[in-house]
């Protein structure tokens, strides 16, 4: 969008439309022709696979909703109506059940391959913001969708997140029966959900483009974090990258198709499978597993309004990244410590997760108490003080010197086995 | 930019801000109805009066009763339930505020003010726990009852005494007890 078109068309008829809605140079420029790195790898590829997650909640979503009833005397039933009896019906929303992991799944594979090539830093932090307001609108959309089959998790779910206003000071209690429409989770909560779930994927579809766009502004950030400087260091994006997308997409499906045919309850809970009764609490009430360790944050703070506050913060923390970050090396290749200390706070990230699924009482609670607060060092400590203490290691002069280097390497080392 | 600033407002000037003006009034005008209906609709408001036969209820005995979508829990105490109740010090206690909607809000949280009626016996209150709105066990003869004899929610670990009282975990204050009377010797009204 920000580079000279490359769009000749081909006929009377491509000009003479053209002319009048340049939607086939818009693509032509932005998709096909649309200069890339040479040197993604694997890790870049799942940009594309969320687009396709989207899209597949999307279509499997608005045939669900042609068969779903949402009222809380008849969600329950028709969900089971919807395994039972309609054709496909199982397929169609074990594709959409697996589908949310799926797309979390992803997501996260892409933000933390931003945050290991930095691809947050200057010029992309509006990129980084928008993919920050995507994942927000995500878990919003997630947590609606999964109040919707109206069973005990999902009830109680929704009762424990939406209580998290009451903290509010003076205007808690009023927000969240504002939030139920009622004294507590009924009737009017279940129809408001579905409601704005059905609306919300629609406006993360509007944010994708914006975050798209912004990325055909600044162009791709790649592994050596090396800008483009001149046209040997890009390919056009087809067909170099819609192949690699398209391979690294199956091997996904491979994935996603395993969870579905063969273990699409795996990772779900079966206290769903009871239907809400607003009089009993289930023993053990966990969210699904992409929340979890926002979920181990909440409960390692001691106070109600804290444990809220923190959560927040926790992912309130990732819109300043750009900021924190005083490094300005791009790429963790080239800088020995963050790299390290990348891996602890990945590892830091799954702990955090298991925690999120155990009881909040003795070892449990001390570890996710330490837990979070390395989550906050390493965002707030760590990325400003790295950058300043940290000696990167020599960068590229440019992409392609670093690809080709990288093939010196290895054709030496073949002649040496040979 | 200093020196528009210098100039008399114009006739153009104040037609701007006025036309600005009405369009936000009417905007917010149009707001308000599509943010207030999501508030509790008539229906709700409807059912926020109950009447409960306790007849059959012997002490040590309790029963749940779904009040405004909400567990409301009915417990007839025994004599040590009570005792245990009222030897506390309301000084020691988590949240020393009675949260009873039948009395002033800045009542104490003394057994007396916990408790329906003079003797003490009967105990009505709100079955939400206070942290993040589980029901807590404690109403069934099998329940985990917590360290107080109590109410434990499962959640996230609090402790409620034999008055309902937090004594431990996350949770800040004491279970609500609701606006209730007694009818006759048999009815409690609640709400």
């Amino acid at each position: 969008m920000s580079k000279e078109s490359t769009y000749i068309p081909r006929n009377g008829f491509a000009k003479w439309f053209d002319q009048r809605l340049p939607l086939p140079r818009m693509l032509h420029d932005n998709i096909s022709a649309f200069p890339t790195p040479r040197n993604l790898n694997y890790w870049y590829t799942f940009g594309g696979i969320l687009t396709f997650c989207l899209v597949t909640q999307i279509v499997t979503g608005i045939v669900l909703a042609m068969h779903y009833t949402a009222d809380a005397g008849l969600a329950f039933a028709s969900v089971e109506h919807i395994m039972r009896n309609v054709n496909y019906g199982w397929l169609i929303r074990y594709i959409h059940a697996v589908g949310a992991s799926m797309f979390f799944l992803a997501v996260y594979v892409h933000m933390f391959r931003g945050l290991y090539y930095g691809s947050y830093k200057a010029p992309r932090e509006i990129l980084w913001i928008l993919g920050v307001i995507i994942y927000l609108l995500m878990v919003i959309t997630a947590f609606m969708g999964y109040v919707l089959p109206w069973g005990q998790m999902s009830f109680w779910g929704a009762t424990v997140i939406t209580n998290l206003f009451s903290v509010i000071p003076v205007v808690g209690t009023t927000i969240t029966e504002w939030l139920w429409g009622g004294f507590a989770v009924d009737n009017a909560t279940l129809k408001r959900f579905f409601s704005l779930h059905y609306l919300m994927p629609f406006m993360i579809f509007g944010v994708v483009i914006l975050h798209i766009w912004s990325l055909h502004v600044t162009g791709n950030n790649n592994p050596v974090g090396v800008s483009v400087k001149d046209k040997q260091d890009t390919v056009p994006f087809a067909p170099y990258y819609t192949v690699k997308d398209a391979l690294s997409l199956v091997c996904f499906l491979i994935l996603f198709a395993w969870f579905i045919f063969f273990n699409p309850n795996i990772l779900g809970h079966t206290d769903n499978y009871i239907m809400a009764d607003p009089l009993v609490t289930p023993a053990h009430i966990v969210p699904e597993w992409y929340l979890l360790p926002f979920y181990a944050i909440l409960r390692a703070i001691p106070s109600k309004l804290g444990g809220v506050l923190v959560m927040g913060a926790a992912i309130a923390v990732l819109f300043i990244v750009p900021w924190l970050d005083t490094s300005k090396v791009r790429s963790a290749t080239f800088r020995p410590l963050y790299k390290q200390f990348y891996w602890i706070f990945l590892v830091n990230c799954i702990a955090l997760g298991y925690l999120g699924s155990q009881n909040p009482e003795g070892l449990f609670l001390v570890a996710s108490r330490i837990c979070t607060a390395y989550y906050f060092i390493h965002f707030l400590i760590v990325m400003p003080v790295l950058g300043l203490i940290e000696k990167p290691r020599p960068i590229p002069e440019s992409i392609t010197k670093a690809v080709l280097e990288k093939l010196e390497i290895k054709n030496s080392k073949e002649e040496a086995k040979a | 930019m200093s020196k528009k600033d210098t100039k008399e407002p114009s006739r153009r000037d104040f037609i701007f801000l006025a036309t600005g003006a009405f369009a936000a009034a009417g905007a917010a005008s149009v707001a308000w109805p599509i943010v207030d209906q999501m508030n509790p609709d008539a229906t709700a408001l409807a059912l926020s009066k109950i009447e409960v036969d306790i007849s059959q209820i012997e002490r040590g005995q309790s029963i749940t009763v779904k009040w405004r979508g909400k567990p409301v829990f009915i417990r007839r105490r025994t004599d040590e339930e009570i005792q245990m109740a009222s030897r506390v010090d309301v000084n020691s206690l988590p949240d020393g505020n009675a949260r009873n909607y039948n009395l002033t809000a800045d009542s104490s949280a003394t057994d007396e003010n916990r408790a329906l009626d003079d003797n003490k016996e009967w105990l009505v209150m709100v079955g939400v726990c206070t942290h993040l709105g589980c029901v807590p066990k404690g109403q069934s003869l099998g329940d985990a009852k917590g360290d107080y004899g109590g109410w434990y929610c499962p959640c996230h670990g609090s402790h409620y005494d034999t008055a309902g009282r937090i004594r431990k975990g996350p949770a800040a204050k004491n279970l609500d007890i609701p606006v209730a009377e007694f009818v006759n010797d048999n009815v409690i009204r609640i709400g």
